[in-house]
């Protein structure tokens, strides 16, 4: 005789809540330390409704389905020898920028749920937290999988772990993950899944994945598709954990509303890398960062709020600011690569004429006016004397660390500059949300271990570039500089058979 | 302001009969097509039915198989054994 099938709800029920059990012989406060002390009250964790019902048995039959499918497609694309056939060489960077400063994020993640997954007195979310956990970690390690193949052909994949805690422009994200795992559990959360995860990472992973499609890169659009089926799961369980909070008790919507503000536009600051992606770094694109952000920030965020308004909850302070920015943040974001593209584990370029006409399509009011001028006069002295650099180190903000080169809200010719006094030291800020952020917490961004503060004092190897470099482990003229005289650039003229092009390109390097 | 909900998913074959499903079930669904992608927007409520994907796959299909394939979402998820939905809680 057979048992009964058990229901969706009933197995969800046996195999998570049934689990757990009422500590008898230790307090509840002591088991879960971290559970209070962020202001947060729950009178009734039973109350957490996990939508997707998800048991252990059914997550590994779907995760390892998804994984086979994952590594069929990684196994073809090496075996074409596929990273050959993407676009452009210029793309590889996109991938350089990602393993440096996302994969090491997605590891911080699964860390990071660990310790959420541990602290949340409730079955529910512990049970979630530990599948998200575990999901980070394989994003990570497909990640690293998936790219390594690209580290036998093109430089700068080496040591993407070291650079991760040393290099300047992935202090941002490495920042503003630390920030995260500082918190308590439920402002972690709120942080990652809900702000991070269930507003923001569509930008990343739709756009553009759907971007490394475009541009022949099957290999990243899989994993990046792979890890986003997993986000879904994690958007919900955002999603849940802000309702959660907001019906448990109404003295938590200020709380909540507070991360929510702070964690928005940290999340915002930080996908100043991805609008530079979108726009710049994918030889063919799919759509703008503006467009983008019309689509998933506007369209999509909004209708979310507008669910959130019955608990209390509006917009995300200067959510208006990053709709007044959409149509020149990439261009900013690029321009200071641009500047420092000797001191980056990436090349950069100026677009060519077919994309500065894509960009005057895509951003008819401020590309012609304020960028285009600015690279014609960049690539002019490209030619004449020689590639710039900006030798002169830039201010960072306090809060988010990218350099002071984001204009006013108003005017997109005068750079934004905020400070705020704490125990008689001055703290710069790139915006009023970035200020906002640090004057509630001034304490903890004090800390903030700034990069260009630390060459300064003399913490990175040395006082030079490239003392600098050797710091991050960065090899000079093969890992930064110009797209166009690099060592990349050459050999993939080499491979598609353009030798001659090749030995110009190199002795143009050697020459420089 | 938009009311909508979104599915995103794999543009591959296991996907297809999912959207035709979301099609058949969902007449103010608006699919849309990128790269690798199908996007698939619809006011305030959007669901995928067990009942019409095994009419046109011709096998047993559980709901949560949608998470193969699933890119990302938006609307709060109301699963049981015989759909898989997205709605805004006005």
């Amino acid at each position: 005789m057979s048992a009964k099938r058990m229901n969706l709800r009933e197995k969800y029920q046996r195999m998570t809540r049934d689990l757990a059990w009422k500590p008898s012989y230790q307090s509840e406060d002591d088991i879960f330390p971290q559970a209070k002390y962020e202001g947060i009250i729950i009178h009734d964790w039973d109350k957490w409704e996990d939508p997707f019902r998800l048991t252990v048995d059914a997550y590994w039959k779907y995760q390892a389905e998804k994984e086979r499918k994952l590594y069929a497609i990684i196994e073809a694309f090496a075996q074409n020898n596929a990273q050959l056939n993407v676009t452009d060489a210029r793309y590889i960077n996109s991938l350089k920028l990602f393993l440096t400063g996302v994969t090491p994020l997605e590891y911080a993640a699964h860390r990071g749920f660990a310790m959420s997954g541990r602290n949340f007195p409730g079955a529910g979310p512990q049970v979630s937290s530990q599948f998200q956990s575990i999901d980070e970690l394989r994003h990570a390690q497909t990640q690293i999988h998936t790219i390594s193949q690209y580290n036998k052909y093109f430089n700068g994949f080496h040591d993407w772990r070291h650079m991760h805690d040393r290099v300047w422009y992935l202090s941002v994200p490495k920042s503003f993950f630390d920030d995260a795992m500082s918190a308590g559990p439920f402002e972690f959360v709120t942080a990652i899944s809900f702000s991070f995860e269930y507003v923001l990472t569509n930008l990343l992973f739709m756009p553009f994945m759907s971007g490394a499609a475009y541009n022949d890169d099957m290999a990243t659009v899989t994993f990046g598709f792979s890890a986003q089926s997993d986000e879904s799961r994690h958007m919900t369980l955002g999603l849940e954990v802000i309702k959660f909070m907001l019906e448990q008790d109404e003295r938590n919507v200020p709380i909540v509303q507070k991360w929510i503000d702070k964690w928005f536009w940290r999340g915002y600051r930080l996908l100043a890398l991805v609008s530079m992606m979108m726009d710049y770094m994918l030889p063919k694109r799919v759509m703008s960062w503006q467009e983008a952000w019309e689509m998933y920030f506007e369209e999509n965020g909004g209708a979310l709020f507008e669910d959130l308004a019955r608990y209390g909850i509006r917009m995300p302070k200067y959510w208006e600011v990053s709709v007044k920015e959409k149509n020149r943040l990439s261009h900013e974001v690029w321009s200071i690569f641009y500047n420092y593209g000797h001191a980056a584990a990436i090349h950069t370029w100026l677009p060519d004429e077919n994309e500065m006409a894509w960009l005057s399509e895509k951003y008819p009011e401020t590309f012609d006016k304020y960028y285009r001028p600015r690279f014609d006069h960049w690539r002019k002295h490209h030619q004449e004397h020689g590639r710039w650099y900006n030798n002169t180190l830039p201010m960072l903000c306090q809060t988010c660390q990218i350099p002071m080169a984001f204009t006013e809200p108003d005017d997109p010719t005068q750079i934004c500059y905020r400070s705020s006094e704490y125990k008689g030291m001055q703290y710069h800020f790139c915006s009023d949300g970035c200020k906002d952020i640090f004057d509630d917490e001034p304490e903890k961004f004090v800390q903030a271990w700034l990069p260009v503060h630390q060459i300064y004092q003399g913490n990175c190897g040395g006082a030079s570039v490239p003392e600098v470099l050797e710091w991050y482990h960065l090899k000079h003229g093969q890992d930064n500089l110009e797209y166009l005289d690099s060592q990349d650039r050459a050999n993939w003229l080499r491979w598609k058979g353009l030798t001659e092009q090749a030995e110009a390109v190199l002795q143009k390097a050697a020459n420089e | 302001m938009s009311n909508n909900v979104f599915l995103a998913l794999q543009n591959n074959e296991e996907a297809r009969p999912l959207i035709e499903a979301i099609e058949q079930d969902n007449a103010e669904a608006i699919v849309r097509h990128f790269p690798a992608m199908v996007k698939i927007d619809c006011p305030g409520r959007l669901v995928v039915k067990r009942e019409t994907v095994e009419a046109l796959i011709g096998r047993d299909w559980d709901p949560q198989e949608i998470h193969v394939n699933l890119i990302s979402l938006s609307g709060n998820v109301e699963e049981d054994d015989d759909s898989f939905a997205l709605v805004r809680n006005r």
